[in-house]
């Protein structure tokens, strides 16, 4: 006997599986917003696990077959170097995909939620305090703070990593390139956290003025608890919006820092470098003859900001209770 | 509008102190001892106390920060370590009147092509030109112009040669188009995507029912009362605007090799200048406080709802 499912039980089931679930189904018909996750998701896979989809190395350098067009045995072709560039756009992404990660946990989720929550929670002298300190990092225009950290801090970082390698015994990790990674995205941070602060800063202000928080204040709830299960997971929305939007932001501040020769340093790969290398300050040759050069890193980054973007609006449009 | 007034004034000097405290702070003890990244490691200690000496980098850090903003205030930002000799204040002024021009031309592109786009589209709302401009648009907001730029090129000066590569040759110059549009464009679409939103909301509101029900022109309607209301909100963009126009200038004077302000922070860059750097820093950062300052006021004065709260 088959069981004929109705309304209702189709009803049940939606509710059954709670607010996330129900946002996912709303998300499961955006056409856009699916397609845009299954591209950043199939990047930023082939990102992490660059060493297995790449297929020579992208150091090896083979000037015999250098500035190759795209062929079988190099897709995306070889640079002047004569190293393969589909190798080196992969491993590219993967720099793209630990900054844009790194930063925002560091940034965003780490120093923004919770000085956002601090301000938010307690008001009074502390929010003033802290949001009076996110106007001057805002007081800075784009990225000229971004670039002024970026340029400034790397040999103070090189020496307390030195300092670090002496006293543990470690060797290798400023020669690993580590220090640059911990650069760029010390500087994205910097500046990425006063959004998201200001953000959660408002959720906070609202939902603890809102009757169920003022009833777990009631039968005796402690301030963490009021933070952690009833404030936090009633920001969480906004704030997976507001990261999904900035996404995008922080991987092309990440290829401009790196063109600006502030960033990734070589040999690390970064998509950035491969554009600074072909497409330099002034130098526009490569156009004339060789577009491939810098075709395949331009589109990848591209291809991420904007899905990134696309992917933010769709999340928002699921998301937000004004324009759901 | 007195008290808000006031208190905007009040913590604008607290703005500046903070802003150029954090700029000296980075630039002249971020990459560690000044010394020691003028002349190198191996220096004798000697000479390194009396170079020390000499340059007041023994006095307490406020001292010297109130030092180098009170000769900064009279355009004495030190001296270039790239360039030994050459005073780096003025090396700035010749190189801002450059991006200025630039970024002036940049502006006008993206005000006058933006607004009037955003108008149009809000006005055939439904029909294939507003999803067009509203994709097209969300893409130059989202890609910087690093990556626009060789696109740009390939098609206007290697494909069809219709416009000069690179080069300055000031305002009036043919050689001033490629970079300003490059510039222009993230400006033209965030300007196209606010007044469309901005027109939208006019549009909804109920003097326009009233301007159409007393019989008006619809032409007039759409002047008159849609575009001239929609432009107030706008004008809090145009200080931010002076933002994008910087990181542009970075991006695009390195690119077609225009001897501006981001030329030549884009070199400093490279050969870590750190006091032009900092120099720099602190001219935009100043300037976009102010411009920020005069924006907020501007907009106090034209919207009722803040002047009297």
């Amino acid at each position: 006997m088959a069981v004929q499912k109705t309304r209702i039980q189709d009803a049940l089931e939606a509710k059954s599986r709670g607010p996330w679930g129900r946002a996912w189904e709303r998300f499961r018909h955006k056409k856009i917003g699916m397609a845009t996750f299954i591209i950043i998701g199939v990047l930023y896979f082939g990102g992490l696990f660059a060493p297995l989809v790449s297929i020579h190395s992208f150091t090896a350098q083979n000037l015999m077959e250098a500035k190759q067009r795209p062929s079988l045995k190099h897709p995306f072709g070889t640079d002047r170097l004569g190293r393969d560039q589909y190798s080196r756009v992969v491993w590219g992404i993967r720099t793209t995909v630990i900054i844009t990660i790194a930063s925002v946990l560091s940034g965003s989720l780490l120093l923004g939620v919770s000085l956002g929550a601090l301000a938010g929670y307690f008001g009074g002298k502390m929010d003033a305090f802290l949001m009076r300190i996110g106007e001057v990092f805002l007081a800075f225009p784009g990225l000229l703070l971004t670039i002024l950290i970026a340029a400034t801090i790397k040999p103070r970082v090189v020496e307390i990593v030195r300092a670090f390698e002496d006293s543990s015994g470690i060797k290798g990790i400023v020669a690993s390139g580590f220090v640059d990674y911990v650069v760029v995205f010390t500087a994205l941070s910097a500046f990425s956290w006063v959004g998201t602060a200001r953000m959660v800063r408002g959720q906070f202000l609202w939902l603890r003025s809102t009757e169920f928080v003022e009833a777990a204040r009631a039968v005796g709830a402690s301030t963490g608890r009021i933070i952690f299960r009833h404030l936090l997971p009633n920001a969480i929305s906004p704030l997976i919006v507001s990261v999904s939007m900035g996404m995008g932001g922080v991987a092309g501040s990440e290829v401009i820092l790196s063109w600006l020769g502030i960033g990734i340093q070589p040999p690390q790969p970064s998509l950035g470098l491969m554009i600074f290398d072909n497409f330099g300050i002034g130098n526009i040759s490569i156009l004339r003859n060789d577009p491939h050069l810098i075709l395949f890193p331009m589109a990848l980054i591209t291809i991420i900001m904007f899905s990134w973007n696309l992917l933010g609006d769709a999340v928002n449009d699921v998301l937000n209770p004004r324009t759901r | 509008m007195l008290v808000y007034v006031v208190r905007r004034l009040l913590w604008t000097p607290f703005l500046l102190l903070a802003v150029t405290f954090i700029t000296f702070v980075l630039g002249h003890y971020g990459p560690g001892d000044p010394i020691k990244v003028m002349f190198g490691e191996r220096v004798n200690p000697e000479a390194v106390a009396r170079i020390r000496h000499e340059r007041g980098l023994d006095r307490p850090l406020f001292v010297q920060y109130a030092d180098y903003v009170w000769k900064a205030i009279r355009g004495d930002f030190g001296e270039s370590f790239k360039f030994r000799g050459q005073k780096i204040g003025e090396l700035i002024p010749q190189k801002v009147l450059v991006s200025a021009q630039l970024g002036f031309v940049a502006l006008m592109l993206s005000v006058l092509i933006g607004l009037p786009l955003g108008v149009i589209t809000a006005l055939r709302q439904g029909r294939w030109l507003d999803p067009v401009t509203v994709s097209t648009t969300l893409f130059f907001m989202s890609v910087p112009g690093l990556l626009v730029a060789p696109l740009l090129i390939w098609v206007l000066v290697i494909l069809l040669h219709w416009l000069p590569s690179g080069g300055w040759g000031g305002l009036l110059d043919g050689r001033i188009i490629m970079p300003a549009i490059v510039m222009a464009l993230p400006g033209i679409a965030s300007w196209t995507r606010l007044m469309r939103a901005s027109t939208l909301d006019v549009l909804g509101q109920d003097f326009i029912r009233t301007a159409r029900a007393k019989g008006l022109r619809e032409s007039m309607v759409q002047f008159r009362h849609v575009a001239r209301n929609a432009l107030i909100p706008i004008m809090t963009v145009l200080g931010l605007s002076l933002g994008t126009l910087v990181e542009g200038a970075f991006i695009t004077e390195g690119i077609f090799g225009i001897p501006g302000i981001g030329r030549l922070a884009v070199d400093s860059l490279f050969a870590r200048d750190y006091p032009v750097i900092t120099a720099i820093t602190l001219v935009i950062a100043v300037s976009f406080v102010a411009a920020n300052l005069f924006v907020d006021l501007m907009y106090a004065y034209l919207d009722p709802r803040i002047r009297y709260r």
